[in-house]
């Protein structure tokens, strides 16, 4: 590193400790820095103001996939079929309610409620399905990412808004941040071109905190975008949480190439703690950052643990959208636990809410 | 540096690793004690950059598991068969020619041999099998016998080890990989392989490789029962040694991995405790050139980040692995690409940098092809600013 370098870093160091905001230009140099140790530190910095507690949080939830039905065709995704193909599938009222008793057994508080864009589904179906989970379950639903409430909303002939409150009072409780993937228009074109733009995403945000339903937010990274579309990502979440203060979390995933039309590398662990450093430093008005266990396996989501992260997610997973496309990590309460107290910290059981429950 | 340490502890081991003083006996076992990872990250790194620099080491290597006949009945092992365990087999010089040829079309440096204890085995075995893999690969170095296997070649050849080591030296054998130190530690010892090469003889036999001068590798094996003291007193003991005989090259900690051993019910390792060995062997072996991460073990993810944890090795692209002799481990048939190595090493903003099975450096034309020659370059230069 150049001497120039190292005092622009320097720079940013003093910037943190004194609790100042940083710019894109300094979110760039950080996705530059290599001493992983010192980007680790900086972030630890933050986290440790955000949540001084030594804790780590996770949630009990079991994600369903009510339905693989999806026109949409993302190039990342290896979950879809396209309507009328013999292997797509919507689940039935029965399975739904029996995946759900599962995780109610197994001490689960969340739902994960997530498909593809399926037109055969309209906002009836949803508001029936979400009040018999909620009669029948003490769960909160977290569920439909942007991409599947606007078509909802779009194939129920309903403004946003309208859909969002009927969703609420059916018993939707938060949203997930999904599809969000790098919230810059040249990007989603190449990889999700039938997606939702950009204004669409941040809109649908918007307007959800606005009716009193907060969402996470996501990034998936390492597909085709650039370091400087990374930190415009985190810009755009953070100038909306200044506008909303709605989101709950923020969690950053690598695209998964196996099996889908994008080819290309996994995201090495290095670049995924970087990453994650970066928005830990970055979001400075998001409580809490996210590791994927799910996309890192059990190693390298505990090492995340010392780069900002103080969550690490849902136990129960059966996220068909990512193990599709090739990622096989299950994470059981007891093996959750034994990882975050055996890198320093107490476990605590939370709700979608990020309350602590235990 | 110095703002973000105070708040760890640390400062103190901070200031003591950056003047470059030796760690004690309580540095080490506060290292292994507190939760700041990253700060026995940061201090490891201050020494793998002073040593080695951007530098990362691989080589380009074959392993080889001649026999899995093992008498030893070590209860961290899942490779051995026991004498007349119809699982078991010895490999000819014959099979082992044959497995040679199936790589003929790839670069390989280094050989790497080890197994079982077999008593059946007689001493010229051992010399034919040298003798073979050097006539078959004699471009390729034979890194081979853990401190266990020597101790039994001599018994099988009813010599001094010592005129032992200079017949394996004229077969062919190149180096010593080490394995096998498990933990020194008596009640471990007594618990987990009883049968085996005690503490004591371990380093007998260390000594007179040094000795005869052929160079080794020291490992420890963590992980399953022992303690945070056991861990640092056999560093230090093996630190007390390389100053003695300066033979040692390379420091490999060795993660235990219970799956189908006796010892089942211990949970693997988590990527913490990786990179905290790692890190910890870095700091308290200040007089070993290289620490190693050893990716087979413990994912190729926590590799690449262990690079920014005092280590400087990724041993190789590993064709065929079968057994970790006093690893514990078996059937991990796994390899890296020579590419995917390389972007591994440099995605981590190091350097890599082809060596053999003695450290020396493949000249950089030879190590990553014309297309990597601005990598190389860079290797090279780190390389002869150290030494
Ligand atoms: S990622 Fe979602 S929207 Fe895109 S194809 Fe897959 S299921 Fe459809
Ligand atoms: S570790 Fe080595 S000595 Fe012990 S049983 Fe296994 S093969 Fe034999």
């Amino acid at each position: 590193m150049s001497g120039n370098g190292a005092s622009r870093l320097q720079e940013i160091e003093a910037k943190v400790l004194a609790e100042g905001r940083l710019s894109g230009e300094d979110g760039l140099a950080l996705l530059q820095v290599t001493n992983l140790p010192w980007l680790g530190f900086l972030a630890d910095t933050v986290r440790r103001r955000k949540r001084p507690e030594r804790e780590v949080t996770y949630v009990v939830g079991r994600i369903i996939n009510y339905t693989n039905v999806c026109w949409v065709k993302c190039t990342f995704c290896a979950f879809y079929r396209l309507p009328g193909h013999q292997e797509g599938y919507v689940l039935s009222r029965e399975e739904i309610f029996q995946k759900i008793q599962d995780a109610v057994d197994h001490g689960g508080t969340e739902v994960l409620f997530q498909g593809g864009l399926n037109p055969a589904l309209k906002i009836d179906y949803f508001e029936e399905i979400f009040r018999a989970i909620r009669r029948r379950f003490p769960v909160h639903i977290h569920g439909l990412s942007p991409a599947e409430l606007i078509y909802l909303a779009k194939i129920s002939r309903l403004s946003l808004r309208e859909t969002l409150l009927r969703l609420k009072s059916a018993g939707l409780g938060t949203i997930p941040g999904g599809g969000a993937e790098i919230l810059v228009d040249d990007v989603r074109q190449a990889i999700s071109p039938l997606k939702d733009t950009v204004e669409e995403w941040l809109d649908c945000m918007r307007t959800a905190h606005q009716v009193g339903i907060p969402s996470s937010a996501t990034m998936m990274f390492g597909s085709v975008e650039t370091a400087a579309q990374r930190v415009e990502h985190l810009l755009r979440l953070r100038s909306l949480q200044d506008e909303t203060g709605g989101f709950t979390a923020f969690v950053a995933w690598n695209f998964q190439p196996d099996g889908t039309d994008l080819k290309g590398k996994r995201a090495s662990a290095f670049d995924y703690l970087r990453t994650v450093a970066v928005a830990r430093l970055m979001l400075d008005n998001f409580g809490n950052i996210q590791a994927s266990w799910l996309t890192q396996g059990p190693k390298v989501a505990q090492i995340a643990l010392h780069y900002g992260v103080n969550d690490l997610g849902s136990t129960i997973f059966e996220e068909r959208v990512v193990s599709a496309g090739g990622t096989k990590f299950m994470a059981s309460r007891e093996e959750i636990e034994r990882v975050i107290a055996d890198a320093g910290y107490t476990p605590r059981v939370r709700n979608t809410r990020y309350e602590i429950l235990r | 540096m110095e703002a973000l340490f105070a708040r760890t502890g640390l400062a103190d081991l901070y200031e003591k690793v950056v003047q470059g003083e030796r760690l004690s006996y309580d540095d080490g076992l506060r290292l292994y004690r507190t939760p700041e990872l990253t700060a026995v990250g940061a201090l490891a790194n201050v020494v793998r950059e002073r040593m080695n620099g951007d530098a990362t080491y691989y080589v380009r290597n074959l392993h080889i598991n001649y026999t899995n006949i093992c008498n030893k009945l070590c209860k961290f092992c899942s490779f051995y068969a026991p004498p007349g365990d119809p699982r078991g087999y010895v490999l000819t010089p014959d099979d082992i020619v044959a497995r040679l040829a199936e790589h003929r079309d790839h670069v390989i440096r280094e050989i790497h041999m080890v197994a079982g204890i077999n008593p059946k085995l007689p001493y010229q075995y051992y010399l034919d099998i040298l003798r073979s893999v050097r006539a078959a690969r004699p471009e390729a170095q034979i890194k081979a016998f853990t401190m266990i296997e020597l101790a039994q070649i001599a018994r099988a050849a009813k010599k001094p080890l010592g005129d032992v080591l200079e017949d394996l030296k004229g077969a062919g054998l190149a180096c010593v990989p080490g394995g096998g130190a498990e933990v020194f530690s008596d009640r471990v010892h007594e618990e987990l392989f009883r049968a085996k090469l005690d503490n004591e003889g371990w380093f007998q036999v260390a000594r007179e490789v040094h000795r005869a001068g052929l160079r080794s590798n020291a490992t420890m094996l963590y992980g399953h029962i022992e303690t945070v003291e056991e861990k640092v007193k056999h560093l230090l003991h093996i630190r007390e040694l390389q100053d003695e005989t300066k033979g040692f090259q390379c420091f490999v900690p060795l993660a235990f991995d219970p799956a189908r051993t006796e010892l089942e019910h211990i949970p693997v390792t988590t990527g913490q405790q990786n990179l905290r060995e790692i890190a910890i062997a870095r700091l308290l072996l200040d007089n070993f050139p290289h620490i190693k991460a050893f990716w087979i073990m413990i994912t190729p993810q926590i590799a690449q980040l262990a690079l920014w944890y005092g280590a400087d090795d990724l041993d190789g692209t590993v064709s065929h692995y079968e057994i970790t002799h006093a690893l514990g481990t078996a059937s991990h048939h796994q390899a890296l690409s020579h590419q995917e190595l390389l972007d591994l090493i440099s995605e981590a903003g190091r350097v890599p940098v082809e060596r053999d099975a003695l450290y020396n450096v493949i000249p950089e034309q030879l190590a990553v092809g014309g297309q990597q020659s601005a990598k190389g370059s860079v290797s090279l230069r780190v390389l002869s600013s150290s030494s």
